[in-house]
């Protein structure tokens, strides 16, 4: 089994063969390793993705709207990602992003991972009709069936989730019901000592 | 009083950060420190009577247990490399997390002799391998058989009886990674299992020098004595390979300065310095001069250093014997101040280190704070603005921005990556091939060349936008950043310029490592010697904390 620090170095090496600057080539390796932690085939897609990449002139994305449409060539998932990262804290007000195809998203999406993380949100990802839902760059939950290879999404989207509750206010109480049962009834002398007690606060 | 923490500016350049001494805080020291209460045991000793095959030995406390599995091996002395590129050695060592299983000996026996070529895993946590020092091991083997001890003054020469050509961790060739572990207490220090299995490892060689001696002449044999065994340690070969490391983890860098420096900087803001303290710190000031006496080298570099550093501390002896008076209020920074004004670098250091002696209520919470969560820096922020980074760029790297790099001389060299063993290495770029497979080492150059370019950037706009189009500027980008929250995480040097002396920068992390008797055989590689007077594994529970300084050597 290859370790973690193996996979970061030898990806960020390759991406650094493959073209990509320094900055950029640390960006996939820390990537790669990630996915690799979530049982999501990141060396798989990135070997496949750098097979094809010299002969497919891929179109870099570098500034982020919220609807990003192709010229000719699909979108590099790793400019794309990129700039979503660094883009992350301006494009949250947007909602949703959608971009037409899309690459190897698979590359993709350890960028927006790492983006919910920064932001303090969780966020959609959506290639096709596989969903992620990135959890601060904590975990990952997918319907994705099985580890593959995806060479393209032909629609993507990135929707920013409110923080909000998965249950009702009404399930919130009954579980808070649930819980006093651990406290202890107070009795009234130990209520007479405890802090602020038998004084004025109107100071 | 208030006293500031030295000057990043002063600090961080090579020749002060290759002037570095061990010291408490230095990790062989901190390591048996923490593992003086630990159980020692010698599980299997199954050498043959030339001393190949299996040994491993334990460390144990409660249900913990870290294993050494050591395996001896043949080798014809024109296999003997300490190079880099050497396939074979006299043993080959890891260091196992838990009680191995046989078949886990059986599966690394295939595995740990093949080094860089072999696959380790989860379980095994360093990995390493050394060569006989065939004068020393012949001559201890030699002597003992023939029911004698060796001669004290040839060992006191070599210091050791093997020396390792590398020691691995943290998931090379399949290691387990950092974050499987890093939550132990034991092991939180940097390079804590590196240093677990040198230390055992050295034991190992006392114990097949013994064994073969017994074995050549079982009726007069002897065994080597305690006292000559605690003043040999193990020798290290080291070349560039450690260099980049100290580029490449900025924050772990600034971490280990930032602590000697906070070390250094409350000991001199000490009012009331107790009479022991100043008494311990003559006392291993004057036992500590053996140690530099006894330092052999053949490198001018070296011997130059040696010769002032002697001259220097002779100076200083005189100063604090005949013109300090010992119950002066701050007399830590009297010390220190006097010896910034009359010493040279090496000096500085040599007492910044001594200082810390008397200090375990300094010292100790600062060893902790060594490690680094690298990862938690990795993000740029990149919703600052172009004039925030000029901001640090000027403060930060105020020496570099004023290096000329239109001149030859000032990028002359370029590291890479060897093909043939994946090491780091530096080349004169107008002589060599593969300048263009240049590492992102050249941090002086690259920021440089990052603040030409913000320079015609409009002052309020983001580093997102300016990134989008200067991916090339990325990797330093994130440096700057490190580098505003952690004020000792870059060398302030140029480490392509024709002048640079790596063997600089080896020397900063072996300082750290605890490592003592420097010697350059080139200006590329050294050779170290690490535990020489460190206690004996059955020693551990009752081992003096000065005992750096007890080498009869």
């Amino acid at each position: 089994m290859k370790s973690l620090s193996e996979i970061e170095t030898t990806s960020k090496r390759a991406s650094k063969a493959a073209g990509f600057s320094w900055g950029v080539a640390e960006e996939v390796g820390k990537n790669i390793s990630l996915l690799e932690m979530f049982g999501l085939p990141g060396v798989r897609n990135l070997i496949e993705y750098y097979n094809i990449k010299k002969e497919k002139n891929f179109e870099n994305l570098k500034l982020i709207n919220k609807e990003n449409k192709i010229n000719k060539n699909s979108f590099c998932p790793i400019i794309s990602g990129t700039s979503f990262l660094d883009q992350a804290k301006s494009l949250e007000k947007l909602e949703e992003i959608t971009f037409e195809k899309l690459a190897y998203p698979m590359l993709f999406l350890p960028f927006i991972s790492r983006a919910s993380e920064i932001i303090g949100k969780k966020l959609l990802l959506k290639l096709d009709d596989i969903e992620f839902l990135l959890n601060f760059n904590v975990s990952i939950f997918s319907n994705l069936s099985k580890k593959n290879i995806i060479s393209e999404s032909n629609f993507t989207s990135v929707r920013f989730l409110e923080n909000s509750d998965s249950f009702s206010e009404k399930e919130w109480n009954e579980l808070y019901k649930k819980s006093e049962e651990t406290f202890v009834e107070e009795t009234e002398s130990l209520k007479q000592t405890a802090a602020g007690a038998g004084l004025t606060d109107n100071d | 009083m208030k006293i500031e923490l030295r000057d990043p500016k002063i600090i961080m350049k090579l020749s002060r950060l290759g002037s570095f001494h061990q010291s408490k805080l230095s990790f062989l020291r901190s390591f048996l420190k923490e593992f003086k209460n630990w159980d020692y045991r010698k599980d299997l000793f199954d050498l043959n009577e030339l001393g190949y095959g299996t040994a491993i030995y334990s460390l144990r406390k409660n249900k913990n247990v870290y294993s050494l599995i050591c395996y001896a091996n043949k080798l014809n002395d024109n296999e003997r490399s300490d190079r880099v590129i050497a396939t074979k050695w006299d043993a080959a060592f890891t260091l196992f997390d838990g009680i191995p299983s046989k078949q886990d000996i059986e599966r690394l026996r295939n595995e740990v002799p093949k080094q860089e070529i072999g696959r380790l895993s989860y379980k095994e946590l360093t990995l390493s391998r050394a060569n006989k020092s065939i004068r020393a091991f012949d001559h201890v083997v030699e002597c003992l058989s023939n029911g004698k001890q060796p001669d004290v003054k040839f060992l006191s020469k070599v210091g050791y009886l093997y020396r390792t050509t590398a020691v691995y961790g943290s998931g090379k060739f399949g290691l387990a990674d950092r974050f499987r572990i890093k939550n132990r207490k034991e092991i939180y220090g940097p390079f804590r299992l590196e240093m677990m299995l040198v230390y055992l490892v050295r034991q190992f060689t006392f114990d097949q020098v013994n064994h073969i001696a017994k074995h050549r002449n079982p009726k007069k044999a002897v065994i080597l004595d305690n006292d000559i065994s605690r003043n040999l340690g193990i020798g290290n070969s080291t070349g560039l390979g450690m260099a980049p490391f100290i580029v490449n983890h900025p924050t772990l860098l600034n971490n280990w300065i930032l602590s000697r420096e906070k070390a250094l900087k409350k000991i001199r803001e000490i009012k009331n310095v107790k009479k022991e303290d100043v008494e311990l710190f003559k006392k291993c000031l004057k036992k500590s001069l053996k140690n530099i006496t006894s330092w052999n080298t053949d490198s001018e570099y070296q011997l130059k250093k040696i010769n002032s550093l002697l001259n220097d501390l002779n100076k200083f002896i005189k100063f604090i014997e005949n013109d300090l008076n010992h119950t002066e209020e701050y007399l830590f920074n009297k010390i220190y101040l006097w010896s910034e004004k009359n010493l040279g670098e090496e000096c500085i250091e040599y007492i910044v280190s001594l200082m810390m002696e008397p200090y375990n209520d300094i010292i100790d919470p600062l060893i902790e704070q060594m490690s680094s969560n690298e990862e938690k820096y990795f993000n740029i922020p990149t919703h600052r603005t172009v004039q925030d980074l000029k901001n640090i760029l000027e403060e930060k790297y105020y020496e570099i921005l004023k290096i000329d790099f239109s001149k030859k001389e000032s990028y002359q060299n370029f590291w890479f990556i060897s093909k043939n063993k994946e090491e780091p290495r530096l080349a004169n770029r107008f002589k060599e091939s593969g300048g263009d497979l240049e590492q992102p080492l050249a941090i002086a150059r690259d920021i440089k060349k990052l603040y030409e370019a913000l320079s015609v950037l409009k002052n309020s706009s983001t580093i997102d936008k300016f990134l989008a189009n200067n991916s090339i500027h990325r990797h330093v980008v994130r440096r700057a950043f490190i580098a505003e929250k952690f004020p000792y995480s870059e060398i302030q040097d140029n480490t392509i310029d024709d002048k640079i002396i790596p063997i600089d920068m080896l020397r900063l992390k072996l300082s750290f490592f605890g490592a003592i008797k420097f010697d350059p055989r080139s200006d590329k590689w050294l050779r170290i010697s690490m535990f020489q007077g460190a206690p004996l594994p059955n020693e551990l529970k009752k081992h003096s904390d000065q005992w750096v300084y007890n080498s009869l050597n």
